[in-house]
Parts: structure tokens; sequence; C-alpha cells
């Protein structure tokens, strides 16, 4: 299998000299889900938001499929993102509009034909289980109902990569079984899968390969 | 190309839901533009009116040469040659003194004092049509036939139109000026519009990018909606010009009637009322796209930082 994620001795420091990740050097497969862990501020998201260029490194390569993303030049960022699917962990949803035009959004700024939007919004939001939810207003639903959203909204443009920051935060452990279902199903049809959590339950049950981060460095 | 279109049609929609969602703001903002517009489109109109009468004026611009009541047939035969080979000017009469007095008498109802006169005292003449000339050629020419013997006075009547021109031309600078301030500071009402839409649309833009839309889909609506408003201000101008010209004729005419002539002020030509929406137009963009290159890279900037 070739690997979809590369990170070659990566470091990132914030401002204020916080080093939040030190020489990291990791290597995915494509159709690899992956589960990265550690305590709060270990340097998750950080990892996370390096492949999708919300930060950049410090120093260290990070490729993407065949792409250096060290070498894209800020106009081609938004190209590469739009093979990626995120979930953040601040969710973003937009609240002045209904679930079903918040699920449209990633097809909107790719120009997709209205026609073929609507069906794939319909699709994404049957195989999260919220169909029925479509003209809802979204501060109307519950937790696990608007991390359902964030989901059918990362998947909707069916992104070879999908990345998932803390989904199941807050769910009692029976939705965030439905959630694992979920992220399971896309990884079964050859979707990159990368989850950052330290929800223990989830990562003790787990086959899937688990990266452990500690104060930004990988121990695991 | 079709994606391009339907891209086009997003953006406009979007600017146009943009303007209906809050009427009453961006019709004030239209009627901002138009008031600031009409300042210097109407100085513009009433200087366009200005030139052209100066223009029919020129048009029958004249030269007149006095000779000293002295001269005789052999100094007039002399300026005659002279002025025959003079190819810039269109034609010239003479007009003896006896002819002179004769019309004179017609004209005014003076026969009485000028009987009473017993000896003619007007001069020959020659009456020249410059036709189309410069100011600067007139005043040449005015210099050489004074330079001829027996020439008493060379009188020509350009003093006014050279104030004229001279008015017109800072006419046109008070236009170009005014024009140009107020172009500024429409600018400035745009970029600050928009601004306040950005602040308003934030959390859509900063989620928009980072689901991949480019600079120019987030830009796009912005743009659009600077534009319309703009071209839209500058039509509502327009028809605040039309309308008052309008009043003005009505009364110019009443005018015009007491003096037995036709006075009436042109509107804007197709071309320059093209100009006009153009111009606000293009004032509108440059608002909104400097806006937004602005706060995108504010925004980018905040959003990875925190
Ligand atoms: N924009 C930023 N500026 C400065 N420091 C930051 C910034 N973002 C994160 N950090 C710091 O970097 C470290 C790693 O943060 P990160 O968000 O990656 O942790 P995390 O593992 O995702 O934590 P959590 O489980 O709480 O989400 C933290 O100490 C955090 O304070
Ligand atoms: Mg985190």
């Amino acid at each position: 299998m070739a690997a979809m994620i590369r990170f070659n001795n990566v470091s990132k420091f914030y401002p204020r000299e916080y080093e939040a990740l030190k020489n990291i050097t990791l290597s995915i497969d494509q159709g690899e889900l992956v589960f990265f862990s550690g305590h709060s501020g270990a340097g998750k998201s950080t990892l996370l938001k390096l492949i999708v260029a919300i930060e950049r490194p410090t120093s260290g390569d990070i490729s993407v499929g065949q792409q250096n993303i060290g070498l894209l030049r800020r106009s081609a960022i938004p190209y590469l993102r739009r093979n990626i699917g995120m979930i953040f962990q601040e969710q973003k949803i937009l609240y002045d509009r209904n679930v079903f035009a918040n699920v449209m959004l990633p097809l909107q700024v790719t120009a997709f034909d209205t026609k073929t939007s609507a069906s794939r919004v319909r699709a994404a939001l049957d195989k999260v289980g919220l169909l029925n939810k479509e003209k809802a207003d979204p501060i109307t639903l519950s937790g696990g109902e608007k991390q359902r959203l964030c989901i059918a909204r990362a998947v909707v443009h069916r992104p070879t990569v999908l990345i998932a920051d803390e989904p199941t935060a807050n769910l009692d452990s029976g939705y965030a079984r439905d959630i694992m279902a979920v992220f399971e199903s896309f990884n079964q049809v050859g979707v990159t899968v990368l989850i950052s959590t330290h929800d223990t339950m989830l990562l003790d049950t787990t086959q899937h390969r688990v990266l452990e981060l500690d104060h930004g460095k990988l121990v695991a | 190309m079709s994606s391009w279109l339907s891209q086009h049609g997003y953006a406009l929609m979007r600017a146009l839901r943009q303007l209906a969602a809050a009427p009453v703001t961006s019709l004030l903002s239209i009627i901002v533009f138009s008031i600031v517009l009409s300042l210097p489109a109407g100085i513009f109109i009433l200087l366009e009116n200005l030139r052209e009468i100066s223009g029919q004026a020129t048009d029958t611009q004249q030269m007149t040469i006095m000779l000293d009541t002295v001269a005789g047939q052999a100094d007039i035969e002399l300026i005659n040659t002279q002025l025959e080979k003079m190819p810039a000017i269109e034609g010239f009469l003479f007009i003896s003194k006896e002819i002179a007095l004769q019309e004179l008498k017609q004209e005014s109802g003076m026969a009485e004092v000028i009987h009473n006169l017993g000896q003619n005292p007007l001069p020959d003449a020659f009456v020249i049509n410059l036709g189309h000339m410069s100011a600067n050629e007139i005043e040449k020419t005015q210099v050489v036939a004074q330079s001829w013997p027996k020439v008493a006075h060379v009188l020509v009547d350009t003093d006014w139109v050279r104030k004229l021109d001279a008015m017109l031309e800072v006419g046109r600078l008070v236009v170009i000026m005014l024009a140009s301030l107020f172009g500024a500071a429409l600018v400035i009402v745009m970029f600050n519009t928009i601004r306040l839409q950005m602040l308003t649309g934030r959390d859509e833009i900063e989620l928009s990018k980072l689901i991949g839309a480019t600079d120019g889909y987030i830009r796009r609506p912005f743009l659009y909606f600077g534009t319309i408003q703009g071209v839209v201000g500058a039509a509502l101008a327009w028809l605040l010009l039309y309308l008052a010209i309008t009043k003005l004729n009505e009364a110019l005419s009443e005018l015009a009637r007491l003096y037995a002539t036709t006075l009436t002020l042109n509107h804007l030509s197709w071309k320059d009322s093209l100009i006009l929406l153009l111009f606000s137009g293009t004032l509108g963009w440059i608002g909104a796209r400097w806006s937004v290159a602005r706060h995108l890279s504010q925004i980018d900037h905040e959003s990875t930082v925190s």
C-alpha cells in the first residue's frame, strides 16, 4: 500500500516559543484508519491541522498523496482541502441556515451543479441517519446529531482522506459507538481515516493503529 | 465554462440577496452614491452646454478693419489684395463709408441725427469672417492687419470667447477634482460597507476557507455587490440630473420667450451617461476589492493564530 500521509521530522512552534510538536516522523497508508491519542495539549489538533495546511510546520516535510504540503503555494491550498474531509474539534456549524445548507457548503465552494449537489447532500445525511432532519435548524439538534451533521459535511464531497478531531467528545458511549461505526464504514470503502481522541473506551477496544502523543512527541 | 457561469450566477445571487437582506441600508448607500455623483456630473452637464454655446459663438467670429478717414482708393485696393492672400480667413466684405451710413440710417432710426451731422463720420471698413480660427491665430492676424498703411483700428470681439474658454478650462479642472475627491469618498464608503458585511459573515468565510473555498470564491459576491451598488447609484444620479435639467428647461423656455430666442440645456449624452455608470461601478468594485483583500488576510491571520 502506498503511503497517503507522511511526516518527516516535523516540528511546530507556536508564537512565544511554545513547541507544540517535536520531530514527528510517521507514515499512514492509503485506506488505513489511525487513532491519535494523548492528553489535552499533547498536540493532536496541531498535528491534524498541519495536514490540511491550517497550520504550517516550523520545520520538516509533510506530504499528502504525492504532494509536498510545504511547497504548496497559498493559492493551491483550497485544492488540497477539497480532497480531505475535516471534522473540527469546535464543530464550526453555521446557525444561520438549516442542516441541509450546512452540509451543502463543501459542494457550493467547488461549484457543483445544484442537482447533483442536492442528491449528494441527501446521501450524506442518509449515511449519518439525519435525513429526516434536513430542514431542521441546527440549534435544535442534540450533541450527537450535531456531530453527525459535521460528519455528513466532511464526507459530502467524497474525500479520499477523512480527519476527525475529537468526534466523540462529550458524547455518551452509545452515541460514540454509532459514530465510530460510521467512520468504519467509510474506511471500508477505502477512505483513509484519522481520528484524534482521548476516549479510553474507544482506544481500548479498537483493532486499529493508535499513535500516542505526549507533550508534542510521538511515543507510540 | 458552465461551472464558471454557475459560480458567477451564484455570486450574483448572493450579492442581490445581500442587497435585499438590508433594503434600508442598501437604499441609503445607493442614495449616498447618487447624491455624491450628481454634483460633479451636474457641473459637467452645465459646462458641456456652455461649451456648445461658446462653440456657436466662435462660428460667427468677425474682425473689422477700420481705415483712416484719409484713406484713398489705392489704400483700399492694397488691403484688398493683402486679404486675398490670406488662406486662413473664410471671406471678407468691403463696406464703404457711404454704405455704412446708409445701413445706420435704416437700422436705428437715427436718420434725423445723422442728417443733422452734415458730414459722414464713418470710416471705410473691411468685415472679415474668421471662420474657426483659434484665438492665437486671430491675434496674429490682428497684428498683421494693424501694420498695414492707413489702418486706424482692428477690432476683434474675441475677448469674451477667451474668457469663456478660460472659465470652461477652470470648470473642467473643478469637475476632475470633485470627481476624484468624491470618488475616493465613495471607495471608502464601499470599503466600510463590505467590512461590516464581512464581519457579520465571518464564520461562514472562515469555514468556507477551511473546506476549500478559493479567495476568488469568497471575493466574488462582494465584488458584485459593490459594482451593483455603484451602477445603481449612478443610474439614480442620472435620473436626478435628468429631472433637474427638464425642470430647468421649463424655466429657461419661459425666459427665452421673453427675449424671443430659444434656449434649452442638453441632457447628458449617451456616451457620457455610460461613462458615469462605468465610473461609479468601478468605484464600487475598487472599494469592495480593497476591503475584501484587507479583511480576508486579516481573517486568515487571526484564524491560524487563535
Ligand atoms: N494558535 C496557538 N497559539 C499558541 N499556542 C497554541 C495554539 N494552538 C495550540 N497551542 C498550544 O499547543 C499545544 C498543543 O495544542 P493542541 O490543540 O494541538 O492540543 P490537543 O492535543 O489537541 O489538545 P486537546 O485534547 O485539549 O484538544 C497546547 O499547549 C496549546 O496550548
Ligand atoms: Mg485538540
